[in-house]
């Protein structure tokens, strides 16, 4: 598990209308093993500095260190979810979407079949492992995309908004779940939300942005013992806390 | 693209067997039924003796000559024949189609490249080339199956490069986060992705290239096939062997509609849910 630097990146995009800023002169860093979630506003460019971590957009200036090494491009080091259900090839069962990473790699099928279903097992879908994306519910496609995102081992998990789009039912139940994946596999786990409670249920750290064009606005680090609960009234000051931070009033519980 | 089912209202998941066999039964009946109609005025017609007993045969002597010709073999050989055909002509054509069809789909130069080539080519009636090809490559099969082949190349090309654009960014950004590449993007992502449209355009071409191989062996003077099979019967007046070959070409047709497309439909893309049958 590799630590991981953002130096001062920021990213223009440019578009027929002129350059519209993505995000501005973000720094920090992350510890390996740490679990660190990112919240701001809509719009703030939570998802364009992760697509940057991820190697999908090239900073216009800055730079993304992984174990000092200077990210160029997408690679087997860091595993993407993404919040669209979509993300899954409908054409893969969930254990061929699962093995798809290890088939990459030129593993032989039953090895990549084997390490799969554990994988599915550690989200709690090996039942459904021969189910083709379109006949499982939404949360349980996103399992198996975070199956999918750990299965060939990567040191860090990225993660935009995997349970936005779930009902809050579901969405409970899932980070519970990945909250359990966490502490059982010890991934550096980039998580982006703008679900404070959420960010305070996970996150070892949260780092606030600031309203578009984003930048680093504070950090707040969450000292509480897991399983979180989110009814003490420790949880509820840091969602509180956060809540200021984003300009937003404590209304919200 | 059979984006719509027409399901009645009782053949739902839920029906029990004997009401499902009974829907299945009324459907037949409903698809039978325009048949029967225009079949029962067609005798009418036919025993009136409006029209001269030659030029318009009753069913009944349409039937006893299918029978005659089947049994004698001259039927199955002219089919096969222009099956071998098609499916030399289609071949060329769905490879040719889904090769070039991802290439415009993947890279701007060959988009700029085919695109203005396939706008002009498609809308002309494929028939207008064949005098041209016919010079070109002589009277025959090779004329026959290159026509076929560059008729029914057209919708491969649309469909497929449609297709292309509508794979989606995320399967691609995610194949690459998890360490395909190129080869490995094109065939685990590009083509299955583009597959309920590739399906889509094959079909067309089918039906375009079996339109335009009736109309050319015609013209091909080529021995057997079911397209020379009726042109040669004008000479004797055989309107009932002429009927009997239409009835064959549009049975072939529904054949490889519900048993070729259908199935490898119903294998693929209906399976992944990205297609409803
Ligand atoms: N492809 C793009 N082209 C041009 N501008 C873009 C593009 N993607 C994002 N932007 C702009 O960059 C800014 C940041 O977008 P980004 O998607 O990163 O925000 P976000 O924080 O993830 O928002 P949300 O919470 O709504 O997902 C926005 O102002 C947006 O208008
Ligand atoms: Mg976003």
């Amino acid at each position: 598990m590799r630590p991981i630097e953002i130096r001062d990146v920021s990213l223009i995009y440019e578009t027929p209308a002129g350059n519209v800023p993505g995000v501005q002169s973000v720094s920090f860093q992350i510890a390996a093993s740490e679990f660190v979630c990112i919240v701001g506003p809509s719009g703030c460019g939570k998802s364009t500095l992760l697509n940057i971590i991820a190697g999908f957009l090239t900073p216009t200036v800055g730079e993304i260190r992984i174990d000092g090494k200077a990210v160029t491009g997408q690679g087997q080091d860091r595993g993407v979810v993404f919040q669209d259900f979509a993300q899954l090839f409908p054409w893969r069962t969930a254990l061929g979407n699962v093995a798809f990473g290890l088939e990459m790699q030129g593993m032989e099928k039953n090895r990549r079949e084997t390490i799969a279903m554990e994988q599915l097992g550690l989200v709690k879908l090996e039942k459904f492992a021969q189910s083709y994306p379109h006949h499982l519910s939404g949360g349980m496609q996103q399992r198996v995309a975070i199956a999918r995102a750990l299965a060939y081992n990567p040191a860090v998990l990225l993660m935009d908004e995997p349970f936005a789009a779930l009902d809050a039912l579901t969405r409970d139940d899932m980070q519970r779940l990945l909250a359990d994946v966490w502490r059982k596999t010890r991934k550096t786990v980039i998580y982006v939300t703008h679900n404070v409670a959420e960010a305070v249920y996970l996150a070892d750290r949260v780092v606030v942005m600031t309203p578009h064009p984003g930048t680093v606005k504070t950090e707040v680090l969450i000292r509480l013992p897991r399983p979180r609960d989110p009814l003490s009234v420790e949880f509820l000051d840091y969602q509180r806390q956060l809540l200021q931070h984003l300009g937003q009033h404590a209304a919200a519980g | 693209m059979t984006m719509v089912s027409i399901v009645s209202p009782i053949s739902n998941g839920y029906s029990t067997g004997p009401e499902k066999i009974g829907s299945r039964w009324r459907a037949f009946a409903r698809t039978a039924f325009p048949f029967l109609v225009v079949g029962g005025i067609w005798e009418i017609v036919a025993h009136l003796g409006i029209f001269p007993q030659r030029l318009f045969p009753t069913l009944e002597d349409v039937a006893i000559t299918f029978v005659q010709l089947t049994i004698s073999g001259i039927l199955p050989h002219h089919v096969i024949e222009t099956l071998i055909r098609l499916f030399c002509g289609f071949a060329l054509a769905g490879t040719m189609g889904i090769l070039i069809g991802i290439a415009m789909g993947q890279s701007r130069r060959a988009e700029d490249i085919f695109l203005p080539l396939v706008s002009i080519g498609a809308p002309i009636p494929g028939l207008a080339y064949a005098p041209l090809f016919l010079l070109w490559f002589g009277l025959g099969n090779l004329s026959t199956i290159l026509l076929v082949a560059f008729v029914s190349v057209f919708p491969v090309i649309i469909n497929t490069w449609t297709g292309g654009k509508a794979v989606r960014e995320i399967w691609v950004r995610s194949a690459k986060a998890m360490g395909s590449d190129d080869r490995q993007l094109f065939r685990y992502v590009i083509l299955p992705g583009t597959l309920p449209y590739i399906l889509t355009g094959l079909r067309l071409g089918l039906a375009q290239a079996w339109r335009i191989l009736v109309a050319v062996e015609m013209l091909a003077a080529v021995p057997w096939g079911l397209g020379w099979l009726i042109f040669g019967a004008r000479e004797f007046l055989n309107t009932d062997v002429m009927l009997a070959a239409i009835v064959v070409i549009g049975g072939i047709g529904l054949a490889l509609e519900k048993f070729v497309f259908k199935r490898l439909e119903d294998y693929t893309v209906v399976r992944w849910g990205m297609m409803v049958s």
